[in-house]
Formats: structure tokens, sequence, C-alpha cells
């Protein structure tokens, strides 16, 4: 696509919507960091190791909270695109 | 009990066979819409937790605490980051009809085929171990149960078990895994039969769960407490194997053949991403769940040297809970079953596709068009495959013992597969990767993980000597195995893929950066790494050297006669055209390579496609479209695109009609003095012999009835003649008045022989009645009329020897098919575009004016149906569509 043709300002739901993916994009970075907390409680701690119950519980956690939000974001991103200005919406896969 | 277990078995397995069967039949007909929703998508990609996971994340939790999770985690981190990866590699699978990675990888670098042999090599060298596996899960619970009941096996030990479990397993991929050749289409029957198991085992996982939680312990808080008590309460947590495993799961969810199997190949709707981007976490997340405090109870209750990976089954066994047990135990068996069915089905495509395809092409002497039906083939080698691959299977498990060496090797598995990472990733988003940089960098990784994971996990003096594995190869210290350039303490998993990958990575960048890419492969890289912009007209083919007759009887050989057909005249009228010929246009080849691809895979179908037009070439506008960033904003400009391509559509059919109007302007002029000389000769021998019967006295009585008789056949010829041209005049100003009926069109082809029996002729006629038997709502003298001119046209114009025409007649969904095929030597390429033309006539032997065949088209247009010349079929081959009924 002509970098010419690309609109610097959008009308507020695409606006949202190109935001929503950018959210798409950094999720798997906020669920890898989410999962390698574990391994920050190891240097604070005296034993061998760390207790496994609370890794669960909080593993656990952490993983249902990525899926409510990865649930949420393709909700939004999946609902048909409101008719408006956005040209790219279909093939604005890098910007 | 072990009676009970069999039969429990058999009639899961009769289920499962007669759901794939019942849901081939429902998408067959049309029906089913939940077949391809995304729910069935989501479940299909379960096949990733197999029998191994099933048994093995308890075995692991017991042993290693929470490591277990990183498995499930990392497939987690690819789901939720889709819009990155997934939803790139889905849509290029799509676009590019993708029908194996193999096929992906070898697209990707200019459609090479020893790249697809080589990825195709790695996989099976990867995966069989991982079906042995399997196979191994199975027989292993199965002794489980036997042991518990106490029975002795009479008719069935653990080989054996393994042994019907691979049998059954090939004859279900084969007969629901090889239905369609078209490897881009859905395997309907086996995604059902894969989401069903997929639903058994979560089910089966949950319902122990739930029992251990809140029957055997009490309730959550209780599991809590025991989980503090427990042998396992300390996690001994190891930063390098956590990062290692969620790496290597995540790479091998996209790189397992069986995951790119369901992920892209049987993908249906690109959308279904959004709901599995959710759906799939959760489905992992539960089947992780319960694996703690199952873990935990099996530790309390066994002895130390009890086998972990079966406490799934032990637990319930010992608690006396049959029924529990049985269940968990068709947990399992579906958990390895499916996993089977999809690796065979994956493997077996790129084997037959990337290496039996071309050593058949290399030996079928250049002739593609004339080598017999390839279909056949291609299904052949695919269900030889499967077989295979099954094999392979079961005679690793009984060559490698099925011991614990077993057990861990399927995390060597995924490192295998992960091997094929860098080259697969890098060509999606790096437009420079070549093949010589991808070939390297697969060798590398491949050999480096053989060498230090692989090999080595035979044991000592297996396959590695334990001099190689102590003292490294040839004696060289740095050379260890488990400790490459001197770097020991490492965890051998770690180990092999901290060097494998990185030294993969490295090598397949540095080569990519030293050499260069053919002119085929920048194409397909712009393609894949621009997948999301406009599909950048990838022309790889020279125009007009193709003969399109040769292109159609290879297609037909591939994707079937009717297919092909459409796909053929489909594209002449994009062109403008009518009939089946469209021009060999660049963007036509590609299409048509695109559709091959689908059933033989990109390389093999480039391959056949150069055998006809010869050397594939890229034209210099090409190559400045990819080098020139300039030339591609041009190009990408997209409404001078359309317009470029509306004006080049229309220079095309103007072409051709001019083309048309100067060769039908030319048949008018000699059909006018045609004419003029066909109605001067009989007006004159009327004129002079009615003269000579008016002028003169004394004329014998024989002559003069021999002249009134040439008057009078003069006269019925010129009548002819003019009605002739009258019918049509009709025809075409749509004065006539069609009456419909009900009839029969075996009546009607009868009526059609039995109106041209006097043609004075030795055509022999081949019909097969039975076919005939269709009733349909439309003119039947109107119908007979068209007949009649097709069979006398066989009769006056086939030129074998014993002419033979047959006629066949085909029911489709647009109506009743008849053609009428003579094994004369067809209508030359040049007078195809004309025969239906008024006044054209084949060729000068005949005495007509060259009316019938237009005739025929106006009367086949006034009844809704169509009157086609079939080309490339031999002799000629007139297609007749009548549509069933008036509408």
């Amino acid at each position: 696509m002509s970098r010419e043709t690309r609109t610097i300002y959008l009308e507020r739901s695409s606006y949202r919507r190109r935001r929503a993916r950018d959210a798409a994009r950094l999720l798997p970075f906020l669920a890898l960091v989410l999962f390698f907390i574990p391994a920050l409680w190891q240097i604070s701690s005296e034993s061998a190791g760390i207790s496994a119950k609370s890794a669960l519980v909080f593993l656990f956690l952490a993983w249902i909270a990525v899926i409510v939000l990865s649930f949420f974001l393709a909700r939004y991103l999946k609902a048909p695109v409101v008719k408006e200005s956005d040209p790219q919406s279909e093939t604005a896969g890098h910007d | 009990m072990i009676n009970t277990l069999v039969v429990v078995s058999l009639a899961y397995v009769a289920a499962l066979f007669l759901i794939a069967f019942y849901a081939e039949r429902l998408a067959a007909r049309g029906k089913g819409a939940w077949l391809r929703s995304p729910l069935v998508y989501t479940l299909s990609l379960s096949i990733y937790c197999t029998g191994w996971t099933f048994y093995g994340a308890v075995g692991s939790a017991a042993r290693g605490g929470l490591e277990y999770l990183a498995i499930y985690l990392g497939p987690t981190l690819v789901l939720v980051g889709w819009w990155w990866i997934l939803r790139k590699i889905v849509r290029i699978g799509r676009a590019q009809r993708i029908t194996s990675i193999a096929d992906m990888i070898s697209s990707r670098y200019g459609k090479s085929n020893s790249i697809a042999v080589v990825v195709t090599i790695m996989a099976v060298v990867g995966v069989t171990p991982y079906i042995a596996l399997q196979l191994q899960s199975v027989s292993l619970s199965f002794n489980t149960f036997l042991q518990f009941s106490g029975e002795e096996p009479r008719y069935l030990d653990s080989q054996s078990t393994a042994f019907w479990v691979a049998v059954g397993l090939a004859i279900f991929t084969i007969i629901f895994g090889t239905r369609n050749l078209d490897a881009n289409e859905r395997h309907h029957g086996v995604v059902t039969a894969i989401a069903v198991e997929a639903v058994v085992k979560l089910a089966a996982l949950v319902t122990l769960g739930i029992y251990v939680v809140w029957v055997l312990f009490g309730g959550v808080s209780e599991t809590m407490a025991a989980i503090d008590q427990s042998a396992i309460n300390v996690w001994q947590f190891d930063g390098a194997r956590w990062t290692s495993i969620m790496f290597l799961s995540a790479a091998a969810f996209i790189a397992l053949p069986r995951m790119f199997q369901v992920m892209v190949v049987e993908n249906e709707d690109e959308s279904h991403l959004f709901t599995a981007s959710w759906a799939f976490p959760i489905y992992v997340l539960l089947v992780s769940l319960f694996v703690v405090p199952i873990a935990i109870t099996g530790l309390e209750k066994f002895p130390s040297d009890a086998n972990p990976d079966l406490f799934v089954l032990t637990v319930p066994l010992s608690e006396g809970r049959n029924g529990l047990a049985m269940f968990a135990f068709i947990g399992g068996f579906s958990a390895a079953t499916s996993m089977v069915i999809v690796a065979a089905i994956a493997l077996s495509t790129m084997l037959s596709n990337h290496v039996v395809m071309p050593i058949w092409l290399a030996f079928s002497d250049n002739r593609v068009s004339v080598a017999g039906d390839v279909r056949q083939i291609v299904l052949f080698a695919r269900r030889l495959s499967i077989g295979g691959v099954v094999t392979l299977g079961y005679f690793y498990l009984k060559i490698s013992g099925g011991g614990a060496a077993l057990a861990s090797i399927g995390l060597i598995s995924f490192a295998g597969v992960a091997q094929l990472l860098p080259a697969m990733m890098g060509g999606i988003v790096w437009r420079a990767a070549n093949r010589f940089g991808a070939l390297a960098g697969l060798l590398t990784g491949f050999t480096i993980w053989a060498y230090t994971l692989f090999l080595p996990s035979f044991g000592p003096d297996a396959i590695l000597s334990s001099s190689i594995l102590n003292e490294g190869l040839f004696g060289l210290q740095w050379l260890r195995p488990y400790a490459l350039f001197g770097i020991s303490g490492m965890d051998n998993l770690v180990h092999s893929l901290f060097w494998s990958i990185s030294l993969n990575l490295l090598v397949f960048v540095v080569v990519s950066l030293l050499t260069f890419p053919n002119p085929l492969e920048r194409l397909q890289g712009a393609q894949f790494v621009n997948v999301f912009d406009h599909t950048v007209g990838a022309s790889t083919w020279t125009k007009g050297r193709a003969e399109t007759e040769d292109l159609l009887i290879m297609c037909q050989r591939i994707i079937g006669p009717q297919e092909a057909q459409e796909l053929f005249k489909q594209e002449a009228g994009r062109q403008g055209k009518i009939g089946y010929l469209p021009d060999t246009t660049p963007e036509f080849l590609q299409t048509l390579e695109r559709e091959l691809a689908g059933s033989v895979g990109a390389a093999t179908s480039h391959a056949m496609i150069a055998q006809i037009v010869g050397r594939s070439s890229v034209s210099v506008d090409d190559l400045m479209r990819v080098a020139d960033e300039a030339a591609q904003i041009m190009e990408y400009s997209s409404q001078l695109e359309a317009k470029t391509e509306e004006q080049a559509r229309t220079a095309r059919q103007l072409t051709e009609a001019n083309l048309k109007l100067t060769a039908i302007s030319e048949q008018k002029d000699a059909f006018l003095s045609k004419v003029s000389h066909e109605l001067r000769t009989p007006m004159t021998s009327i004129r002079a012999f009615s003269e000579i019967l008016g002028e003169t006295e004394d004329l014998a009585d024989d002559q003069r009835s021999k002249y009134a008789g040439i008057i009078h056949g003069e006269t019925i010829r010129l009548t002819r003649l003019l009605d002739d041209l009258l019918d049509l005049s009709v025809l075409e100003n749509g004065e006539v008045k069609l009456s419909y009926s009900r009839c029969n069109l075996g009546a009607i082809i009868d009526q059609a022989v039995a109106a041209t029996n006097f043609v004075d002729s030795h055509l022999a006629l081949r019909r097969d009645k039975p076919s005939e038997d269709i009733w349909v709502v439309t003119d039947q003298d109107r119908l007979s009329q068209v007949i009649i001119n097709l069979i006398t046209n066989a009769a006056k114009y086939c030129d074998n020897r014993s002419p033979l025409l047959k006629i066949s007649v085909r029911r489709s969904d647009k109506g009743v098919q008849i053609d009428f095929v003579d094994n004369g030597s067809g209508v030359s390429r040049e007078n195809q575009d004309v025969i239906f033309e008024k006044f054209s006539r084949a060729t000068d032997r005949s005495s007509g004016a060259g009316l019938g065949l237009a005739i025929c088209r106006e009367i086949m247009s006034k009844l809704g149906g169509s009157i086609n010349y079939v080309p490339a079929q031999g002799g000629a081959v007139f297609r007749v569509l009548v549509p069933l009924s008036q509408n």
C-alpha cells in the first residue's frame, strides 16, 4: 500500500480498534513476564526451592488473567468493522 | 475386568469410525455447518495433548514439581500472541495452498524440492519415536490393568496390544485420511473424530481430578494443605529448563507436522483463530489443573519405585474405582490415537508430495500428459506412506524395547522439529532469507540435535559408543555430545537446544547474507513476508509458450476432468472468452500452479508446469517489482492496478472480437459467393430445363420426366437452404414458440437416432441406455433437432476409417450433460472458435451451408442450456447442457 495515502487522524472507533490490535500484540509479552515471575522469588528465598503451592496458585491465576484478556480482545477485534473511513482496516497488518 | 476393558475399547473405536463416517456424509451433502465451527477447530488443536502428556504430565509433576506447566504455557503464549505469528502463517497457508510444513518451507524458498526432502526426513525422524511413544502408552496402560486384575493375559499381551492398535490406526487413517486428493481440502471425518477424542480425554482427566480433589482430599483447601505436606512441596525452580521447555513447546506447537496439519492445512476460516486464541488456553489449563493433586495422591499411596507415569490409572484402580479407571484408560487411548492419526496424515502428505512424486516424475520421462492417471498414483503413495509411518513407529517401539528411554523421547522429539523454526519464521519475516541459508541452517541444527540429544538418548553403546560419549568424537574433548566446546555441567536438553538452535539460526542468517537468492525465491519471499499487503502479482511464467490444450490434459489427470474443465472454462470466461481454452497468461499459470499445488505440493506442481511450459522465468518487470521499492509502491497503487487490468481485459476482448469478426466476415463473403453459386446453379438448371420443356416439341416421355425430376430435385435443395435460413432467423429474432413438456431423455435420443437412420454412413453408435433414463422438461422436437444435427455432423466429418460416436449422459448439479464423442481427428484449433458461427464450415468436403451448428446453438440458448466444443479430448467432443426444468 502506498504510504502517502495513509490517513493520519482516524475517527474514534477506528482509533480504538487499532489500539486493540496493539494490545493483542503486546499480550504475549505480558504473559511471558507473568510466567517468569516465580523465577524472581528464588532470589529472596533461602531454601533450596520455592513453595510449590504458591507457585501453582500464582501461575494458574496469571494464566486465567491472560485468558480473560485474550477473550475480550478477540471478541472486540472480531466484531464487524463499523462502516467508517478506515481504508486499511483489512490490510493494516503491520502499521 | 480385562474383557470389559477390551469390549469398551473396541466399542469406542467403532464409535469413532461411525462418527467419522457420519461427518464425511454430512459434509458431502453440504450439511453440518457445525463441522466448520471454531469450536471444532479449537478442539482439533488439542492433538497437542498426546498420550505422553496425558500420562506423562502427572509423572513429570511427581518427579520434578511444576515443570510440566511449561509444556502448556508455551502453546498459550503462541495462541495469545496469534496476531504475530499464527495469523500470518494461516493466511500464507491459505493464499499459497500449502499442504504441509515441508511444503510451506520449500514454497517459501523458491519451491525447492531439496529443502522439502530435508524437512520431510527431519520430520519423519523426529516424529516416528513420538508415534512409538503413543503406542507404548497404550500398551503400558493396558499392562497396568492386567497387573491390577491379576488375570493372566490369554490372548493379548502388551506387544500385541501395540500391534493391533497400530493396525487399527493405519486402517482408520487410510480410510478417512486419503478420501480426497487435495490435501488442502478438509478431512471432515478425521477432524470430527479428533474433536470428539479431545472432549473424551479432557472429560476423563477432569473427572479423575474432581474425584481426587473432592472425594479423596475432601475439598480445595484440604488439597492445598496436602500439597504443602507432600514430597513436592518445594519446587526446585530451574530457570534454564523452564525457559527451554517453554520455548520448545511453543516452537513445537508451530512446527510439529501434526499441529501444522490441523492448525493451517485443515483451517477452514481464518477467523477461527479469534476463538482459538482464548479457548485453547482454557483447554490446556483444564488439562493441567488436576495434575498436581493426582501426582501427590500417587506419591502418598505407592512406594517410591512405582511408575509415576501411570498414576492416572493406578490411583483409581487402587481405590477400586474400576469404572473411573476405565474412563481414564479411554482418555489416554484417545490422546494417543488422535496424535498417531494426524501425524500419519501429515507425514504421508509430505512423503508422497516431496519424495514419491518427484521420483515418479523423474522416471516418467518428461511426459506428464501421457503417463496415466496421476491421481491414483498420488493416492496410492499417500496410503503406502501412512502404512509406512505407522509401521516405522511400531518397529521403533519393538527395537527400542519400550523402556524408560522412550519416555524421555517426547521433549527430544520436540527439540528435533524445533529445528524447522528458524527457516520457517525467518522465511515469513525476512525477505532476504534464502534457500542456501535455510538448507545450511536446517542441516546444522538437525545434525547437532541428533549428535547431542537424539543418538545419545538410546544409551551408551547403542548407537554412539561410550567412548564417544565420554571422550568425544575422534577423541576430541570439545566434541563430547553432552559438553560441546567443553562447556559441561548443563542439563542435556538445555545444552542440546542451546547449541542446535543458536547455531542453526546463526548459519541460516550468515549463509543467507552471503549468498544470493534466485528470482523465484525473491518473489516468493515478497509474497510470504508481505502477505497482508496487496498480493504481488508474482508472475513466474512467461506468456504464450504453454500450449493450453496440453495444460488441460495434464490438469485433467491430476484434479479430475470435470474440475479441470470447470477451472479452464472459468478462466476463459474471466478473460472474456467463450469455451475451454483461456490464454496462457502468467496470471492463469500462477492460478493453475496453485490449484495443482493443493494436490501434489508446490514443488511438484511447479515442476509439472515447467515440463509443459518450458523454463520458468521471471520477466524484467517482475524483478523490478521485487528489487525496486519505488516500483513496488507504483504497483500497489490499487487504482492504477485495477485500471490496467481492466484495460488489458478489454483489449483482449476487443482483439478476440476483432479476430472473430474478421474470420466471420471472410466466411460470410465466402458464403455469399457460395450462396449465390448455390442459388444460381439450381436456378440455371431449372431455367434451362423448363425452357427445354416449354420450347422443345418432340420430347420423349422418359426424357420429359427426367427433366421434370431434375427440376424437382433442384427445387427441394433450394427449399432446404431457405428453410434453414428461415429457421435461424426465427430463432435469432426470438419469435420462436417453444412447447415445453416433461419427457424422457432416452426417448428423445431414440427418436433422433431413428431420424438419422437414412444417413448413408458407416457410423457406429455407442450409448449407455440406463444412464439416459432422466426426465427433463424441455422442447422435445427442438432438442431432438440438435441431437440429429450432431449425429449427422459426426457421420459427415468423422474421418476415422471405422467411425464411432459415443453418446454419454451425465447428470450434474446444473442439469444434464450430454457428450457426443467421436473418434475422428477433432476440430482444429483455429476452427474451434468459429464452428458455431453462421455460414462457417470446417471443411469444404461437405455440401451443407454451414448453418447446422449455428441453429443448434440458438436452440440450446433458447432452451436455457448450452452447446460447446470441448477441446483436448482426442476426437471431436460436443457437450450439450440441458437444464432439468424450464427455469
